[in-house]
């Protein structure tokens, strides 16, 4: 009875596709422009969460530092807007630099003049500094908690960096995109912010279809693997340090496309995307939409952010206790998500104890097992 | 000589707090491999308890002790974090036992609650909340036997609990009515001031240091000498050395590891509470207190390694003596005349923040070398 075991006819499946599709290119006549760019948000919000849920659903890699890599996406991109629209200011430099009395370009920024080189930079660098990181901590044989408390502390490594360069990239302040331009457009303007959107949107279905290609087949079951039991992958003959480091590049780079798109979108980028709170949210979109699923990370991270936004404007601080008790729900409750609970033996189980439905007939033994296999 | 006595004072005071901090962290993680994060918001509590102790001893009656108020805060505050702790660990994290991921997020989640709770929960009730819950958790564990193994006890425990309510209630009246500061609900900043034979300097050696610095040394110091005696010495103590050796097998042995769990737990998180106490005499005391120190904490205990107290100790005052040599920019004025492309990397090091940049580069290089840490714990098993 799960729900993806069941094959829909190609019609049905086409239809659906072919009403998403114009849903997406009508959303922006159909939302005010304030819902809709809230919207393009979560969308590319929900890129990032893809990439926690391949490596925490998939892998089993708790990283509370995908903020860096989401960061270093939107600097890229910022970097990119701010240069190429910075032609009145003195100097041909970014406005800011003048408060700070820099005259000269800091050498990174050069390479950003071109889009070419932008466009590449924008996911490339979070996934090489996403592959370092990782490289440095699965060559060690450092798993589990420790991987986790190490991504977050290389995250104050990174929020500490950036909020306290003024000279190098603004600081705390963060770079504005909103005033600069774009094919010769404000990047704030309505227009241009459809357009946003429609990327953004379809982006977030090419992310999912990519990941839904690297779960597929044998290197998505040596990820699980790795997940399930990883002295076994490896006395089998496999390197999981290989597997885990690309794996973590992926998701990086995911988390850097994701940035640079909400970057836009918000109009800033600054070192609060960088904060330890933002990162750990990732992390319970993808837990309460259902890990391992990669639907549930994109629907998670729409609905929680629009819930969010929702009680915030309604009761502002109701929403620390929803999301602290949503966290702990999600995981003594519902360990595997929404999705999961719905595509395993969720409603079945709550069809059975009001009694609608008939007990599955099985071996004692084996209910038994389960219930030990609850307990670990 | 007297400026490296200063920098090794200033760094043994950071590395302190660190220390006292680290400390309850560390004992949880060892027994249970579990990163409670929310040890930061237990140490805010302590620190919160220490501003609410300062309030009441302004009262008319209890005006003359004042001065010792910082003594009494420091046992208040063990016992209201220990409360909390327990509390967490009975409703929470004994459900989570073998998934340490799973109870890192619960933990977190715990933490946001926390913060919200002072922020926006009159401090009179919370202290009257914290009343109840002790009453409640250790009033049926002090029954006579006799009454424990009666039928009737789950009444006994209800009305106990019954009870507990009561007078929480009425407490956090009483402290709302007698002290205004208590009874309404603020996310501003508060601000402990130590009494006043805490305040000024003491000179040792022509050197002059802080009183409150020199105060949380003190602290630290009694902490870990409690605490190690407490591990090496009490029958609790060696039921729990056991248990963080070899949970199956102690208990097979006979020892309760439930028992052990509440006991580290609480522990653990009343240490969280004692630095608190120090914390609030560092600067002032706000929801987002805990936050700043829970990730040195973090660092101290994965560079320290698990299940061994000269690892956190060790570790701490490391970290501590290296941010402030780096932080402070003192190997310039130890080594005035060093070339200058490394006076500029050092420079460029020199801020606090920039320090933690620094620091943490050096740990994850560390890791490189000793991946468990400075004293790993020794097994024979493929995962650790």
């Amino acid at each position: 009875m799960s729900l993806s075991k069941i094959k829909f006819d190609k019609k049905i499946v086409l239809s659906f596709w072919i009403i998403l599709i114009a849903l997406i290119i009508a959303a922006p006549a159909i939302l005010p422009v304030f819902r809709l760019n809230l919207l393009g948000r979560y969308l590319s919000l929900s890129i990032v969460a893809l990439g926690v849920d391949l490596i925490w659903g998939y892998t089993g890699l708790l990283s509370l530092g995908q903020g860096i890599f989401f960061a270093l996406g939107g600097y890229c991109a910022a970097m990119y807007l701010q240069i190429t629209s910075s032609s009145e200011f003195p100097n041909n430099i970014p406005e800011f630099f003048a408060l700070y009395g820099v005259e000269k370009l800091p050498f990174f920024w050069e390479p950003f003049r071109s889009p070419v080189f932008t466009f590449f930079a924008i996911w490339i660098i979070p996934a090489l500094v996403a592959g370092l990181i990782g490289f440095l901590v699965f060559r060690n044989r450092i798993k589990g908690v420790y991987f986790s408390i190490l991504t977050q502390a290389s995250l104050l490594v990174f929020f500490n960096f950036f909020n306290g360069q003024q000279k190098l990239i603004n600081g705390t302040n963060g770079l504005k995109t909103d005033v600069t331009q774009l094919f010769g457009q404000m990047v704030g303007s309505e227009s241009m912010q459809r357009l946003f959107f429609w990327i953004t949107a379809f982006l977030v279905i090419a992310a999912w279809f990519f990941a839904k290609w690297v779960v597929k087949g044998r290197f998505g079951n040596i990820l699980i693997g790795i997940r399930d039991d990883e002295p076994r992958v490896r006395f089998t003959g496999y390197n999981p340090v290989i597997f885990k480091t690309i794996i973590f590049s992926i998701a990086g780079g995911l988390a850097g496309i994701s940035g640079a798109l909400y970057t836009v979108q918000s109009g800033i980028v600054s070192p609060q995307f960088m904060t330890v709170p933002f990162s750990i949210e990732m992390v319970i979109w993808v837990a309460v939409g259902g890990r391992g699923t990669l639907l549930g990370a994109i629907l998670g991270a729409v609905f929680i952010n629009y819930a969010k936004s929702l009680v915030s404007e309604a009761l502002p601080a109701s929403w620390m206790f929803i999301q602290g008790g949503l966290f702990i729900l999600v995981v003594t409750a519902l360990p595997e998500g929404v999705l999961g609970w719905i595509q395993g033996d969720g409603p079945r189980n709550l069809l059975q104890r009001f009694g609608l439905k008939r007990k599955i007939e099985t071996y004692p033994s084996l209910e038994v097992k389960n219930k030990e296999g609850i307990n670990e | 000589m007297e400026l490296l006595l200063d920098s090794l004072f200033n760094g043994v005071a950071i590395g302190s707090v660190l220390l006292v901090a680290a400390l309850g962290l560390a004992i949880v993680f060892g027994l249970m491999g579990v990163i409670n994060l929310a040890h930061g918001e237990l140490m805010m509590l302590g620190a919160y308890t220490t501003y609410v102790t300062q309030l009441i001893f302004k009262l008319p009656i209890l005006k003359p002790f004042y001065n010792s108020y910082i003594i009494v805060s420091i046992f208040l505050a063990f016992i209201v974090s220990g409360v909390v702790g327990i509390l967490l660990e009975k409703t929470i994290i004994r459900k989570l036992y073998g998934s340490p991921l799973e109870t890192l997020l619960a933990t977190w989640g715990v933490s946001l609650i926390l913060q919200q709770f002072v922020r926006s929960v009159p401090l009179a009730y919370g202290t009257g909340l914290v009343i109840s819950l002790l009453i409640g958790l250790f009033l049926p564990t002090s029954f006579p036997s006799k009454i424990k193994e009666s039928i009737n006890f789950k009444y006994y425990k209800f009305s106990s609990w019954l009870f507990a309510a009561l007078t929480g209630v009425l407490t956090g009246s009483v402290i709302s009515s007698s002290v205004s500061k208590l009874s309404r609900a603020s996310a501003r900043n508060v601000d402990v001031t130590a009494p006043s034979w805490m305040r000024g300097q003491v000179e040792i050696l022509g050197t002059a240091f802080p009183k409150t610095r020199l105060m949380i040394i003190v602290i630290t110091l009694i902490s870990v000498i409690a605490i190690t005696l407490f591990l090496n010495q009490s029958a609790w103590g060696m039921r729990i050395r056991a248990v963080t050796q070899n949970r199956q097998m102690s208990d097979c042995l006979g020892i309760s590891t439930e028992k052990v769990d509440i006991i580290t737990f609480g522990i653990g998180s009343g240490l969280a509470g004692v630095a608190g106490v120090a914390v609030s005499l560092l600067g002032s005391v706000g929801p987002n207190v805990g936050g700043n120190y829970i990730v040195g904490c973090f660092m101290v205990v994965v560079l320290g390694g698990v299940g061994n107290l000269l690892g956190t100790v060790l570790a701490s005052f490391g970290i501590g003596i290296m941010t402030d040599l780096i932080g402070a920019g003192r190997l310039l004025s130890i080594w005035p005349d060093m070339p200058l492309p490394l006076s500029n990397t050092i420079n460029f090091f020199a801020t606090t923040s920039m320090a933690r940049v620094m620091i943490f580069a050096l740990i994850v290089i560390f890791l490189q070398f000793k991946p468990t840490g400075l004293f790993p714990q020794k097994g024979r098993m493929v995962e650790n």
